[in-house]
């Protein structure tokens, strides 16, 4: 087991080496740092003052290597835009993120196995082939397009929610939440529906289609012929072996909701990391975007690395396999 | 509907080949009998349910891909023409007489008075443009880099795949956002706006190669090893000429499917990337960029700014995408 | 004189479809005694398993009975099989290595069935899990392992322990040693039979195989497109078919004594007809041997154990 988990361990940190070089790159060669720190009208004795304080001299994979060491430090460098710190420009903006993310997920899961199970069991019926139809529409619409449509349908026309911002926001410690209010809580209302719909809906299909391959197995037809009744045979039997397949895509659709954040943040004028990017990459801001890239980069190995983890956890045929090819 | 299950496993397990029992006999004879008559029926009903939806699908790509050819025909302005704007003409209603110049516009005008119909097909043009386009290159990229992995192999391959293993971890709206990013701060300030649109079709065409090399490997693959391939190769044909003329035509159906996927992916891409402010320009506006100005009118009232950019998106992509599922199943090529 | 333990009559199933409704069990009649071992032969598709399900009341929808009643020990049951499901009729299916719930362990499942119908608490339950998989020759400190972790031969046995843990009367075993290593399908079908004997519980076996049949029954049924065409006892049956089709499987099985490998068997021509084509009268008369012009036109009544117009004009003049 010891020896799994520290192969697992060594492969997400060689992809996050990988991750940070891209980063690295982007923050070093793409447009001219110090033109950007300093303005074009700085002397050349001020920059080469500048050059020689940001190391740019140094060789490259010494530069890399204090690259990687800044950023285990929360050093991501300075905003080219707003010159302050990247660190603090994320650390400000990430709770929003990362509320928005956990909720739109909760969302995802919750909807997306209920109605999955259920479409899944009442296969045949009309509310369940109303639920696939209209999932069939929700998938092929654009989220920036489903963003608006909300927004139009509940704050346009009808006006009970709110359709930019995050409301109130409430202070604890470092974390500003918008979770403890009751206009933070209805600002995340459209957002987190927006977010979560398509991957809601992907879960759903591939519970319902996962669920429907359980119920055909032997081990369904013998549990019921042991005379387990049918919720039983459901609950016990089919639903923990349609979630096995179901965490890994599931986990990892988790890891692209942080991404497609990007789209709701900016229809929706959520004050994230999401819509720190798009602003950066309007802005041209490298040192921003480099940042941002490292930190979706690291939060999918991470993802990556807990589904894996989640799923031998789960399946005992998976951790046999990998006992026995790892000892 | 259920269909009768078929179980090939209840065979006789220990049965030999030369079966020694009728009854054994009978009943593969039963089984395949049984898979014909299904895979017949289930053709049919597939072809009077699919065949419609197909029909109207390509109707409507090859109409608005018309329009977008000969926009400057059939639009009824120039939107981008400053003397055929009149600002007085501003925010008229679809269909319906402006107040002050009595005009009237079969979709209405946007705040500046541009005629609204006009925008969008010039619009469509710079979507439809920016899509085939970047499906142009994510495709010559692609095709070339699977059957390079899968001809060459070794390292090369090794490599290939890795890349596209990692890019393929994270979703390819994100990728491209990248990618737009980094061209943005390498080309010079003021060139920005003119190569925007350049800029946008590699930053999708790059984050859209990936099923193309995948499904080329995997094909490449496959035919490397047949007899054919061995042939050419025995009276020694070099390695392009083989890659290049007798691999590549056997790969084409699938890569047509993904080619027409990929260009509803690459529309919505192009779609958002404009929405979001970081696409198409606002002065060479796709339909995103329409949506986006659309978005700012609809707390006013003026809801036909947005609702006919958006109509045509959807209607678009949704066509696309009709049209490559219907593409793939009767291809019906091994998609990965 | 007391009921039969187990009384099928009449038994009809139907699969509606679209255009017409298959018709795959067709007025099947038979009897079971408390104790007995009665097989089912036939080939593939004749209805063995359908029997074995309709009994269950677990037909795949859109599959139902149609016709005629079942009853166990004089109770109806045809229709209300969840009360007798598991608890009184246990069932045991052809592949062992897909029986089992692969994420739970062995003891879990069984465990979980005793609790069901035993009523026990769970140290109650685990003990007498432990004691089953004695019984059926697994080490019952195996209790906590998972499926994959035993071989097909064992799977089959854990399966039998799960089927007999409630105690029924009657357990159906269809094909329950087809999906195992040649090896070893005597053990496990001898150990079948050791603890229903032990037990008393009676065993309907499904099988293909008619040396099975011989080595295991005491009675015999033989099925054909839906139908079935002869009963008896196995020892009668096997020394003098008398159904046609019942004389082409025997003629078609190696004769267990004096087989060699490179014997040829004489085949039935032709094979079964699907349910959406059943011919006209006798559904074998396309492939017999004895036909006759009655053949084609009407299916003989089931007398005296045959179904069969050779044996019908005997029968009528007797009567
Ligand atoms: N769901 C269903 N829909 C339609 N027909 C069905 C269905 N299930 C079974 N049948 C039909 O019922 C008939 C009997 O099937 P059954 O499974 O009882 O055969 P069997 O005698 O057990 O064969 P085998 O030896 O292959 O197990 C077959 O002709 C089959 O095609
Ligand atoms: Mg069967």
């Amino acid at each position: 087991m010891v020896i799994i988990l520290a192969r697992r361990i060594a492969q997400a940190v060689l992809v996050l080496l990988l991750v940070a070089l891209i980063s690295f790159a982007i923050f070093r060669f793409v447009g001219n740092p110090v033109e950007n720190i300093l303005g074009q009208e700085a002397t050349v004795q001020d920059r080469n003052e500048m050059i020689e304080r940001m190391g740019l001299n140094d060789p490259i994979p010494v530069q890399y290597a204090r690259f990687v060491w800044d950023a285990l430090h929360f050093d991501f460098g300075i905003s080219y835009r707003t010159a302050e710190p990247v660190a603090e420009l994320i650390a400000s903006r990430l709770p929003a993120t990362l509320e928005l993310a956990f909720i739109s997920a909760l969302f995802a899961l919750v909807a997306g196995i209920l109605l999955g199970i259920f479409t899944a069991i009442s296969r045949g019926r009309f509310l369940a082939g109303l639920v696939m139809t209209t999932s069939l529409v929700g998938v092929s619409l654009p989220t920036f397009l489903i963003g608006v449509l909300l927004i139009w349908l509940f704050a346009v026309e009808l006006g009970v929610l709110p359709s930019f911002g995050r409301g109130d926001t409430v202070r604890l410690g470092f974390w500003e939440t918008g979770l403890l209010t009751a206009s933070g809580l209805k600002s995340l209302i459209l957002p987190a529906i927006t977010l979560g719909l398509y991957q809601m809906t992907l879960i759903m299909r591939l519970v319902r289609s996962e669920m429907l391959e359980v119920l055909r197995q032997d081990f369904i037809k013998f549990a019921r012929a042991r005379g387990l009744p049918e919720r039983m045979v459901l609950l016990r039997h089919a639903l923990r072996n349609t979630l096995v397949p179901v965490t890994t895509v599931a986990g990892l659709q988790l890891g692209s909701i942080v991404a497609f954040a990007i789209i709701t943040e900016t229809v929706f004028q959520w004050p994230g990391v999401g819509l720190m990017f798009i602003n950066a990459v309007y802005f041209v801001d490298i040192p921003v975007m480099s940042a941002y890239l490292l930190l979706v980069g690291t939060l999918f190995v991470l993802i990556n690395f807990i589904v894996d983890l989640l799923y031998l956890a789960i399946d005992p045929r998976i951790r046999d396999r990998n006992l026995r090819g790892g000892g | 509907m259920t269909s009768p299950p078929v179980r090939p496993s209840e065979k006789p397990a220990g049965a030999p080949e030369s079966a020694p029992t009728s009854v054994s006999a009978s009943i593969s004879a039963s089984i395949s009998a049984s898979r014909l008559q299904r895979a017949l029926a289930s053709d049919f009903v597939y072809d009077f349910t699919r065949a419609p939806i197909a029909i109207i699908a390509g109707l409507v790509v090859l109409f608005l891909f018309l329009v977008a050819i000969l926009a400057p025909l059939v639009a009824p302005t120039n939107p981008f023409d400053p003397a055929s704007l009149n600002l007085m003409n501003g925010f008229t209603p679809p269909m319906q007489a402006n107040m002050f110049t009595g005009e009237s516009f079969v979709m209405g005008t946007d705040d500046q008075g541009r005629d609204l119909l006009s925008a969008i097909i010039y619009g469509l043009r710079v979507s439809l443009f920016v899509g085939v386009m970047s499906v142009l290159l994510a495709m010559g990229l692609g095709v070339s880099l699977g059957l390079i992995a899968g001809y060459v192999g070794g390292w090369l391959d090794n490599l290939i795949m890795r890349i596209a293993d990692i890019q393929l971890t994270f979703p390819s709206i994100l990728i491209a956002m990248l990618i737009f990013g980094v061209l943005r701060g390498i080309i010079p300030p003021d060139l920005r706006d003119e190569m925007a649109i350049f800029v946008l079709i590699t930053a999708i065409g790059l984050s859209e190669w990936v099923p193309f090399a995948r499904t080329v490997r995997a094909t490449t693959l496959v035919e490397k090893e047949k007899e054919y391939v061995q042939a050419a190769r025995l009276i020694g044909l070099g390695r392009h000429q083989i890659m290049w003329r007798h691999i590549l035509p056997n790969v084409l159906g699938p890569v047509l499917v993904i080619a027409t996927i990929t260009l509803a992916l690459a529309i919505i891409a192009e779609a958002t990337l404009s929405f979001l402010g970081v696409g198409a320009p606002a002065t060479e506006p796709s339909l995103g960029t329409l949506i986006r100005i659309g978005q700012d009118f609809l707390f006013s009232g003026e809801w036909w700014i947005l609702t006919f950019p958006a109509i045509t998106l959807l209607a678009l992509a949704l066509s696309v995408n009709l049209l490559g599922d219907w593409l793939k199943d009767t291809l019906n090529p091994r998609l990965k | 004189m007391t009921a039969p333990l187990l009384e099928v009559s009449d038994l009809s199933v139907e699969f509606p479809q679209r255009r017409q409704r298959l018709q795959a069990l067709d007025r099947i009649s038979f009897t079971l005694e408390a104790g007995e071992v009665l097989g089912f032969v036939g080939e593939s598709g004749a209805g063995k398993s359908l029997t074995g399900a309709a009994i269950m009341g677990l037909l795949e929808p859109p599959g139902r009975i149609t016709g005629g009643r079942i009853t166990l020990q004089g109770q109806r049951i045809d229709g209300q099989a969840e009360s007798v499901r598991g608890r009184r009729i246990g069932m045991i299916f052809q592949d062992p290595l897909t029986s089992l719930n692969p994420l739970r362990t062995v003891g879990d499942q069984l465990v979980e069935t005793i609790q069901l119908h035993l009523g026990m608490d769970a140290g109650a339950a685990a003990q007498r899990a432990g004691e089953l998989l004695d019984e059926v020759g697994i080490d019952r400190a195996r209790i906590g392992a998972y499926p994959h972790e035993f071989s097909g031969g064992m799977r089959q046995r854990i399966v039998i322990a799960l089927a007999l843990a409630p105690e029924p009367e009657l357990i159906i075993a269809d094909e329950p040693t087809t999906a195992l290593d040649v090896s070893i399908q005597a053990q496990v079908l001898a150990l079948l039979r050791r603890l229903c004997k032990e037990r008393g519980a009676a065993v309907i076996l499904i099988t293909h195989d008619m040396g099975v049949i011989a080595e295991t029954t005491d009675r015999v049924a033989v099925l054909y497109a839906g139908r079935l065409v002869e009963t008896g006892r196995t020892a009668e049956v096997i020394a003098a078919p008398r159904h046609p089709y019942t004389k082409g499987l025997m003629a078609a099985t190696p004769n267990l004594d004096l087989v060699s490998v490179d014997t040829v068997l004489p085949q039935i021509p032709g094979s079964m007809p699907s349910l959406a084509a059943l011919p006209p009268g006798c559904r074998f008369h396309p492939r017999c041997g004895d036909v006759m012009p009655v053949c084609r036109r009407t299916a003989a009544p089931f007398i005296d154990g045959v179904a069969c117009h050779l044996y019908g004009a005997q029968t009528q003049e007797a009567g």
